[in-house]
């Protein structure tokens, strides 16, 4: 097991370690001139070879990489070419609303899809089966940010129950508004988390529903719904733990559409503020940020996963 | 890929009722792209209509800000989108299948060489790239098709290399081999055949991923560009028009749901056919 372990966290170094290349090449790659955003009109040619050489543009690409690299290391991932605000600052400042919206969305997700999973997984092929069926396949299918424009037709507009945009009114400064704030963008995203869910709990239930010990319940008496919700549950919750890390990797990527259609103020609207314009170093600090949350997810989804269940011990 | 593979499929998608409903609503979404041109309205064409009419026997999905038919922008929409999802599958599936191969056939370091490079592009969330590149590159169909197409081809790459590592093992492979038949005509003649079933599913499965991922963009404002029409980039205006004309949100949004969760109904209908082995769902 600690074997296991170890050699997981030996394979993610490397794997760190390339995709921070990738992401480097792509800095470099980016068409414009970074110097050229510290210019101002009156400025002489020398001064603009001196901010080139001062920002160590006009050495080899690879030393280029290294210096980088080692800015990264010290939690320095550069400034914002457009308010020269420190990149990691305001990744860190947008980290609440994202992670408080994106956490209660799974949160939500998975505990209305273990008991539909279950259920639908308990009567394959009956109607509720069919029914819990239709809804996962209409989740992983629907466009999420056309659900959130439905959902702020219906809610905001017509019925005028729900605020439509941002975390908080102006002034007010109550959790219960942010609450009432957060409560459309959470509903479009669980949704989707939802569908993935359910289908995943449905088939491992399926699967469980064979196995010997299922059976010797039902010889001693037991009724469908004890077994289910007493037995079977505990072997559907593994894989759950799986499903969980690699949402990780989704956390941000997964927000910026929610985010932007209800401009909620999180790390995928800062994103998309970035990429209108232009504004690399916040995009590679945010795709870096979500690259790391992804390959740190998998490996804790891994390790936990040895840890409950022991019978992957051996395999790696 | 032999006969009864195909009769088992045969029959497993025209048992199923939602897979024959997604079979026919595919068709007829793809006539109504091939066919646009048949409608009375150009796309682009201003004032065709009041602008905001609703929904009415001349315009069936109404007109839109600028008096345009919206059924007739939602025709060609759906063309784009639809094409952009076939070419970014079709591309994606040919890189996958050509890693895949080519890691799972011979193995030893150019396979591990192939796969942890694939791990890396794995490791970056393909969304954050997708938004990344097109502003990069001019966002033009044929930039957006290549772009998605490159975020795509993991997945085949990976279920393909895993069943050449199987099918390499068969005893037809291995008599081929024995009797001198070099590595290209191995691939060629003995190995993809046997991969088609697997190619099948994992390129339905791209075509409803990469609508959607052109859709995502297009709504952002990042692919096709107007007065060129996808359905995302119509949701993308339409939704500044959602209080006073909200059909205009409406339409886009369902045609992308009907054909996403129509190429998905059939991909899981091919997976259940083609590898019996797994339970029917």
């Amino acid at each position: 097991m600690r074997q296991m372990i170890i050699r997981r966290l030996l394979q993610t170094i490397p794997l760190l370690f390339f995709v921070s290349i990738v992401c480097f090449a792509m800095i470099k790659l980016a068409p414009g001139d970074p110097v050229l955003s510290f210019v101002t009109p009156n400025m002489h040619a020398d001064d603009i070879e001196r901010i080139r050489h001062n920002l160590g543009l006009d050495r080899p690409a690879y030393i280029q990489y290294l210096l980088w690299l080692k800015q990264l290391l010290q939690g320095d991932l550069g400034y914002s070419l457009v308010n020269h605000q420190p990149v990691l600052g305001q990744i860190i400042d947008r980290l609440p609303a994202t992670a408080g919206l994106m956490g209660s969305a799974i949160l939500i997700a998975v505990l209305l899809a273990i008991p539909l999973g279950l259920i639908a997984g308990a009567n394959r092929n009956r109607w509720i089966d069919k029914i819990i069926n239709l809804i996962a396949y209409i989740g992983i299918s629907v466009p999420l940010f056309w659900l959130a424009i439905l959902l702020i037709y219906i809610f905001a507009i017509k019925l005028s129950l729900l605020p439509s945009m941002g975390m908080r009114t102006i002034g007010e400064e109550s959790i219960g508004d942010v609450l009432r704030h957060g409560i459309l963008p959470c509903s479009v995203l669980a949704f989707g988390f939802l569908a993935g869910y359910v289908r995943y709990i449905r088939s491992s239930t399926i699967g469980q529903l064979k196995e010997d010990y299922v059976q010797i319940q039902y010889a001693f008496g037991s009724n469908k719904w004890t077994i289910l919700f007493r037995h079977v549950i505990k072997h559907v919750l593994l894989p759950i733990i799986t499903l969980l890390g690699m949402s990780m990797g989704d956390l941000v990527a997964g927000a910026i559409v929610t985010e932007t259609v209800f401009s909620w103020p999180g790390i995928g609207s800062l994103g998309m503020t970035a990429v209108r314009g232009m504004d690399y170093p916040i995009i590679m600090g945010i795709t870096l940020f979500s690259s790391l949350l992804l390959i740190l997810g998998n490996l804790a989804a891994d390790i936990l996963y040895a840890i409950v269940d022991p019978r992957m011990k051996v395999k790696g | 890929m032999n006969q009864t593979k195909w009769n088992h499929l045969k029959q497993e998608l025209f048992s199923s009722k939602p897979g024959i409903a997604a079979l026919c609503l595919l068709i007829v979404l793809m006539l109504g792209a091939i066919f646009a041109f048949l409608s009375p309205y150009d796309p682009n064409l201003m004032n065709a209509g009041k602008p905001f009419s609703t929904p009415d026997g001349s315009h069936w999905f109404g007109t839109d800000d600028y008096g345009r038919d919206y059924f007739a922008r939602a025709l060609y929409g759906g063309r784009v989108s639809l094409l952009v999802g076939f070419a970014s599958m079709v591309m994606a599936t040919a890189i996958g299948v050509a890693v895949g191969v080519i890691s799972g056939y011979f193995g030893g370091w150019i396979d591990s060489l192939l796969m942890r490079a694939l791990d890396v592009i794995s490791s970056i969330p393909s969304f954050l790239v997708l938004l990344l590149l097109s502003v990069f590159l001019k966002p033009s169909v044929g930039n957006i098709i290549v772009i998605i197409a490159l975020l795509m081809w993991m997945n085949v790459a990976r279920i393909v290399r895993a069943e050449t590592m199987s099918i390499k093992e068969r005893e037809y492979v291995l008599y081929a081999r024995a009797s001198g038949q070099g590595a290209g005509g191995m691939i060629l003649l003995h190995i993809i055949p046997g991969l088609i079933p697997v190619i099948i599913v994992g390129a339905t499965n791209n075509i409803a991923s990469a609508i959607m991922m052109e859709s995502s963009l297009s709504f952002l404002g990042f692919g096709v560009q107007p007065p060129n029409a996808t359905w995302g980039s119509m949701l993308n205006s339409a939704q500044g028009y959602i209080a006073q004309a909200p059909y205009l949100a409406l339409f886009p949004g369902l045609l992308i749901l009907l054909t996403v969760l129509s190429f998905n109904v059939l991909g899981d209908i091919l997976r259940v056919g083609l590898e019996p082995k797994l339970d029917r769902r």
